[in-house]
């Protein structure tokens, strides 16, 4: 019990993260262009993108999967970690803008300098954002302070099931809607674009990409270290517990709403993260980010993945934007067509997603293993036929 | 039996020898970067097709004549989705991952936003041809589309000379609606209409829901002399309308003056709820000129059997019924034909040769003559058209060439 992860387990993890963290980078850094394994900077930025929505999906799969608490809001955390950091990298832009003003340009012609004068424009809560270490504590407090108010007041009610995932869905959509008014500074619907530097390195400098890149690995393996970490502890079977039955639970003595309340916070910052990665990557961040058919996009991913397991979410959801990236290109008529069907097949032919394939060869193999077993006795054994639904 | 068996082994040969002289040409790769689904994709998918009948237009005539060669236009079109990352994304796959020479897309203003650093970064060429707030100047893009100065302003001088005194300023939340406002409202001032009399609202993209809109607009205008501009985006428009039309109002007690609805939008509107109703494009596909009756003519003729002449692509996911031409797809148009012209120019497709060779190159259009201006910005004729329940405008009154200006500023002090 003391070593929570098995030495196959180990391995493997560590092969995947070498490759992903180490070969990848290295093909893009030290490989001439020209060779056939070079790997391009768009595409190791486009896997970055993918990496930070990995790690959204974890996030969803930590509610969904292991608590049973199935959110349709958690791009609303993602998208408020982006803005955090979105904001620092505005206000680097510095004079580079189109008006070359010291402000951000959608102060410029929203007539900000005149809603605050005495900051020369930029509103008040803009200001500490100027510092990097500000924004990047922003991006776990702000998104940590949102999940906290709402999750304590939807699960001190007692709002469970399909109640809480409506109600998340409305609290991201009342957000998108008011992150979309210009008013509320945040550059209205085009939100926050055109970043020039990171921590004084130019964003699109490819070994600056290399590096978030990397960073989003790094970050998904902590995320998927920490989840795995976290489903051996006894904090981990509370929280299955109150996946299967939360009222054995809540009768047992444990209070529920606590254990929900501190998974949904830790999911809220797991999606910022993910976010603040994201930003500086893709060079935008926007309302529609936050739009609820987003979040939907993060539980299909888990589901196609394969929920109640930790590598499900984030094959999920690297092969499903995979395909999209690459169909959109390819079928750029057809693909809706494409990734729909496939989701009906997933959902009717395989109920454990990706991960589930392995098991579901197993079953096959299994039941027609016994078929002919079956037509030789002729006399039918009771107890039989009822063996494979024990899953 | 024989003889024809070989006749059609050798006329099949000829084919296929012809075929391959064909792919043996030179091609230019050429970017479409427009939404084929989402909320987008009922007024993007226009322009992919237009943009597909043009370069097809271009190929059949010999294609772009550069250094005494003939380059066919190669598509390479891609779905964007409606998503703005995606857009970022899409566009830098065209620069970096096919190389194309331009790239003609965007609808939305965040679109371009979204896209606009990869256009800088790796110093490519994007043609954006839909009516826009300005407010921006990209050394790496080329705005063929209507400043506020081309569509809004003139629609608001013609509302004046009608005699309209109330303007209620209606528009989805977006950039596009609030700079184009917040500029109306300027220039209204300045023409002496008080702020009592302008009222402003925006609803997101999507809305559906415009009971409570409408009864205040039948508030607004219950005192009559009060008119509506539009800057509604998408398919939010149809919600509106209906509830315009179910609460009695008409374009008689308060006329609408659309910026974002064109031919294009009344397929999937009901045009008769709209009769009256005013728009003004710098295109309308009822402008009668022998270039006209040529674009109509044959974009309908090329709709029913789309191809791209002479080179490797199939055009697919093309709705034949009932299409029209409209301000954005012409314009669309012209983006390809001045960027063509100006490679011939040049004498090359490359980007900085081409940029410079773009100014001040001027093409026969539908409308009249345009001409690209050193700001990036057309000079094109604006007209204000009525709208017909067939869905079409009828022009009642052209307002002459108005020279594009992106930055407010710099018009609004003119006057």
């Amino acid at each position: 019990m003391k070593s929570p992860f098995p030495k196959r387990e180990l391995c493997f993890i560590a092969v995947i993260a070498a490759l992903v963290l180490v070969v990848v980078p290295c093909l893009n850094a030290f490989v001439p262009s020209t060779s056939a394994l070079h790997v391009s900077t768009f595409t190791m930025s486009v896997y970055g993108k993918y990496l930070t929505y990995a790690v959204l999906a974890m996030g969803v799969n930590l509610l969904w999967g292991y608590t049973g608490i199935l959110s349709l809001g958690q791009c609303l955390f993602f998208s408020l970690g982006g803005y955090c950091l979105g904001m620092n990298l505005m206000l680097m832009i510095g004079k580079l803008g189109q008006y070359k003003a010291d402000i951000p340009d959608f102060m410029v012609f929203l007539e900000f300098p005149k809603r605050f004068p005495e900051t020369g424009g930029l509103p008040p809560h803009w200001i500490p954002f100027k510092h990097f270490w500000f924004a990047a504590l922003m991006v776990v407090v702000v998104p940590a302070v949102v999940a906290y108010i709402f999750g304590w007041l939807a699960f001190r009610s007692r709002i469970k099931g399909v109640y809480f995932s409506i109600l998340s869905q409305a609290l991201t959509y009342a957000a998108t809607l008011m992150f979309f008014r210009n008013d509320f500074t945040f550059g209205g619907n085009n939100g926050l674009t055109d970043f020039k530097f990171i921590l004084g390195f130019d964003v699109n400098h490819p070994a600056t990409k290399r590096t978030l890149y990397v960073a989003s690995g790094v970050l998904l393996l902590l995320v998927y270290l920490f989840c795995r970490w976290l489903n051996t502890t006894k904090f981990g079977l509370i929280q299955r517990a109150i996946r299967d039955s939360e009222n054995r639970v809540l009768f047992s003595g444990y209070a529920t709403a606590h254990f929900k309340l501190f998974v949904f916070v830790v999911a809220g910052v797991i999606a910022a993260l993910g976010g603040a990665l994201f930003v500086p990557q893709v060079g935008i961040i926007n309302p529609s980010e936050m739009a609820p058919d987003k979040s939907l996009e993060a539980v299909v991913w888990c589901a196609v993945g394969g929920r109640q397991s930790l590598i499900g979410p984030i094959l999920g959801a690297i092969s499903i934007n995979s395909l999209k990236s690459y169909a959109t290109h390819a079928f750029a008529e057809q693909w809706p067509y494409i990734l729909g069907l496939l989701f009906i097949f997933v959902t009717l032919f395989m109920p454990k997603g990706i991960v589930g394939i392995p098991e579901q060869f197993r079953e096959l193999k299994a039941r027609l293993n016994r078929k002919p077993k079956d037509e030789t006795t002729t006399a039918p054994v009771p107890v039989e036929p009822a063996k494979p639904k024990v899953s | 039996m024989k003889s024809t068996l070989v006749s059609n082994l050798l006329c099949g040969a000829a084919a296929a020898a012809l075929s391959f002289s064909a792919m043996a040409a030179d091609t230019v790769k050429v970017g479409v970067l427009h939404s084929l689904s989402g909320t987008m994709a009922i007024s993007e998918t226009s322009l992919k097709d237009v943009l597909l009948f043009t370069f097809d237009e271009i190929n059949k005539a010999g294609g772009i004549k550069v250094g005494g060669k003939k380059v066919l236009i190669e598509p390479v079109v891609v779905d964007p989705a409606s998503n703005w990352p995606l857009f970022a994304e899409k566009a830098e796959q065209l620069l970096v991952k096919d190389k194309v020479s331009v790239v003609f897309g965007c609808w939305t203003s965040v679109s371009r936003k979204s896209c606009l650093p990869v256009f800088e970064r790796n110093n490519g060429l994007l043609f954006y041809p839909v009516q826009y707030e300005g407010e921006e100047l990209s050394k790496n893009i080329f705005y063929t589309a209507e400043a506020v100065n081309q569509q809004a302003v003139p629609a608001v001088d013609y509302m004046l000379g009608e005699g309209k005194k109330k303007f209620f300023l209606l528009g989805s939340d977006y950039v596009y609606p609030r700079t184009t406002n917040k500029i109306l409202k300027q220039y209204l001032k300045s023409k002496g209409i008080p702020d009592s009399d302008i009222e402003e609202i925006y609803t997101p993209f999507g809305h559906t829901d415009y009971q409570t809109i409408v009864a205040s607009v039948k508030k607004f205008a219950a005192g009559g002399k009060a008119c509506i501009i539009s800057t509604l985006n998408g398919d939010t428009n149809v919600p509106f309308f209906k509830e315009f039309a179910n609460a009695g109002l008409t374009s008689e007690n308060c006329p609408v003056v659309s910026f974002s609805i064109s031919e294009d939008e009344f397929r999937g509107l009901p045009a008769k709820q709209l009769v009256g109703h005013l728009g003004c494009w710098t295109y309308f596909m009822s402008i009668k000129s022998p270039e006209n009756t040529k674009f109509v003519g044959d974009f309908m003729k090329w709709i029913k059997a789309p191809v791209v002449t002479g080179v490797d692509y199939k055009v697919t996911g093309i709705d034949a019924k009932g299409r029209v031409t409209c301000s954005p797809m012409n314009l669309s148009r012209i983006g390809v034909y001045l960027w063509k012209q100006a490679v011939e120019k040049a004498g090359t497709f490359e980007v900085d040769a081409v940029r410079t060779a773009l100014i001040g190159q001027k093409f026969k259009a539908p409308t009249g003559e345009v001409t690209m201006q050193e700001n990036h910005h057309l000079i094109n004729p604006v007209f204000i058209g009525e709208t017909l329940a067939t869905g079409q405008f009828k022009i009642i009154k052209s307002l002459g060439a108005v020279a594009g200006e992106p930055f407010s500023e710099k018009f609004l002090t003119k006057k």
